[in-house]
């Protein structure tokens, strides 16, 4: 760092700052440039779930007591809502913005820890395929054809129908559909970091193939696992929806979005409007806060992936 | 070229293979004993011994897996429990309509996407380009069973032009057609957005701009029919897609399609019926892709150099 001597410049210089100072600001910077209504509604999303006991003014499985009507409560700026159940109640007399509180639960838990397992399994397959090669990445490579030729949704579907529905069951059907995405992009990053000097330099100082590959390959292809799987996400998340909605998803009376959308569809033509819009606008600006937020990752920490 | 056919042919049988082996894996992983799931509870053990004799289910795995097969190239695909007929005869009967329901999503998303995706390409970096990305970013983020149900309670309930449910006359098609292409509108977007790009920076759109052909010429003869290769061959893949994918749209609109047959499958846990449609689709999808496969390597020819 060039420091200003002589007489004082024009210019004002800033004053060295000290290492932990400008580590700070680089940290302040990142935060500044995040894409601001993406992490708002996500802290928004993550607190909703990590206190939906606290915040739920109701229990979620439960009909509210003192609303009237009872059931099919309109919400509270509507004609006849009233300030108990804000957002109105549903066809079993349940609160549904408490329903909504604890569904959060279940996008974020499926979302996250469905996401984990497909990128787990596909960054393993994406490394092992790359890297030894031979029978091992035609195996793995023509697995992943086959799997990516059915689609997801279709694929997701023919698992539920054989698991049943539950929750930790659309976990692992979410990791068993989307790590071929995973698999795919990792290895044709794999291919090329395996000519590189210091993996060469690893294997003639006589790294093991497993320690090559966990110490040099792996912390080298974590950004673009990093970058996949929060693109994923949100699609991750509306395949769970979408799953709960066809009834192979998360069992009632356990409250999800998806599974909230298809209790509002037998009542639907009769202008019960807030039971289907509420889940469905959540859904969306999560689903839009992920997108937002992968979109930011990519550009941060991938510029080769900037025009995915 | 003929390699090129040969071996993109060899790989999507192995890929079919593939498919084969992973539904018939998971059948016999997770899908319980047939025999138990279609009797009454607490039946004999010679009766349940007596229909898995009859389904084929006391012989070894391979020699099940053998019988699979040959059936599947003998065009049997299953008999469904639940309507007690052939599951190809169910799949081919609900074709049409699924077909009319997937054609007008893709009409709509091509009328929808490309045009959009070629200003935004064009007016790089203004409000057409914003309007792309926001509708390239809703695309992904709405989804399409939500967007079907606000449809129907805008314009089935509140406005009443539009019939709701069933498949009737043209008006029949709106909505669900709307529901179903979206995402694909978007896709059908980026995809233009980003093939008119990589054209217009190119060295012959520099040549015809240099010659001073006026920027309509440029854009609608030379950048225009060139980017629109990818876009094309990726619309067959997107019908077959469509086509097979429409399962929620097809519920919430009643659609007597390939998607309500395959719910109708989930509903009565009829894993014959579940696993033939998925079968059908493999079969469908593994053969739009070589067919796309063949047709870029005809237009480009770099392609058939790689693997």
């Amino acid at each position: 760092m060039v420091l200003a001597s002589g007489p004082a410049p024009e210019l004002s210089v800033p004053a060295p700052m000290s290492a932990t100072r400008s580590l700070l600001m680089a940290r302040l910077r990142t935060i500044r440039e995040m894409p601001l209504l993406a992490v708002f509604v996500l802290t928004i999303l993550a607190i909703m779930a990590i206190f939906a006991n606290v915040i739920s003014p109701h229990d979620p499985t439960l009909p509210v007591e003192g609303v009237e009507p009872a059931f099919f409560a309109p919400p509270m700026w509507a004609e006849g809502g009233s300030a108990t159940a804000i957002l109105g109640t549903d066809f079993q007399g349940r609160d549904v913005f408490s329903r909504l509180v604890h569904g959060s639960r279940v996008s974020i838990i499926v979302g996250l820890v469905g996401t984990l397992v497909a990128a787990a399994i596909g960054t393993a397959m994406g490394v092992l395929s790359g890297y030894l090669g031979r029978w091992i990445d035609t195996v793995i490579m023509r697995i992943t054809d086959a799997w990516l030729a059915l689609p997801a949704l279709i694929f997701a579907i023919f698992l539920a129908t054989l698991l049943g529905p539950s929750m930790w069951n659309i976990v692992i059907i979410i990791g068993a559909i989307f790590w071929t995405r995973y698999a795919r992009v990792i290895r044709g990053e794999v291919l090329s970091l395996r000519e590189r000097e210091f993996v060469k330099l690893a294997e003639v100082a006589g790294a093991s193939k497993f320690r090559v590959m966990i110490r040099h390959i792996v912390p080298n292809v974590m950004n673009t696992t990093i970058v996949l799987a929060s693109l994923t996400i949100g699609v991750v998340i509306i395949a769970e929806a979408s799953l709960s909605f066809l009834g192979v998803g998360v069992p009632p009376p356990a409250p999800a979005w998806g599974s909230m959308l298809a209790e509002a569809r037998p009542t639907l033509l009769t202008g019960r409007w807030w039971l289907t819009v509420f889940p469905g606008l959540a859904i969306m600006l999560v689903v839009l806060a992920t997108q937002l937020m992968g979109d930011w990752l990519r550009v941060k920490l991938d510029p080769q992936l900037r025009n995915l | 070229m003929r390699q090129f056919i040969i071996r993109r042919f060899f790989y999507s049988i192995i890929t079919l293979l593939i498919i084969s082996i992973t539904i018939f894996s998971l059948v016999r992983i997770a899908g319980g004993d047939p025999a138990r799931l279609y009797s009454e509870p607490g039946a004999r053990e010679e009766d349940l011994a007596r229909m898995r004799a009859q389904w084929g289910l006391d012989k070894s795995y391979p020699e099940q897996y053998f019988s699979f097969i040959s059936n599947i190239f003998k065009g049997d695909i299953g008999q469904s429990f639940q309507f007690n007929r052939p599951v190809r005869e169910l799949y081919f009967q609900r074709f049409t309509a699924s077909l009319q329901l997937s054609a007008g999503a893709l009409i709509f998303a091509v009328i929808v996407g490309i045009p959009l995706g070629i200003l935004s390409a064009v007016k790089l970096n203004t409000w057409w380009d914003s309007l792309g990305k926001i509708v390239a970013l809703f695309g992904l983020a709405i989804p399409n069973f939500w967007l079907g149900l606000m449809l129907l309670i805008v314009f089935g309930l509140y406005l009443s032009v539009l019939p709701v449910a069933g498949k009737g006359g043209f008006t029949h098609l709106i909505l669900p057609c709307i529901a179903l292409g979206w995402y694909y509108a978007a896709s059908f977007m980026r995809l233009t957005r980003s093939s008119m790009l990589e054209v217009l920076g190119s060295e012959y759109i520099k040549l015809a701009r240099l010659k001073g052909m006026p920027d309509y010429v440029v854009i609608g003869k030379h950048a225009f029919k060139n980017a629109l290769i990818p876009v094309v061959t990726w619309a067959g893949i997107y019908l077959v897609l469509l086509l097979n994918t429409a399962v929620v749209i097809e519920v919430i609109f009643a659609w007597p399609g390939i998607g309500s047959l395959l719910y109708s499958g989930i509903f009565q846990r009829d894993f014959p019926l579940v696993q033939g449609a998925v079968i059908v689709m493999g079969v469908l999808i593994v053969a739009a892709n070589f067919v796309v496969d063949i047709t870029y390597a005809y237009i480009d020819p770099r392609i058939r150099l790689t693997r």
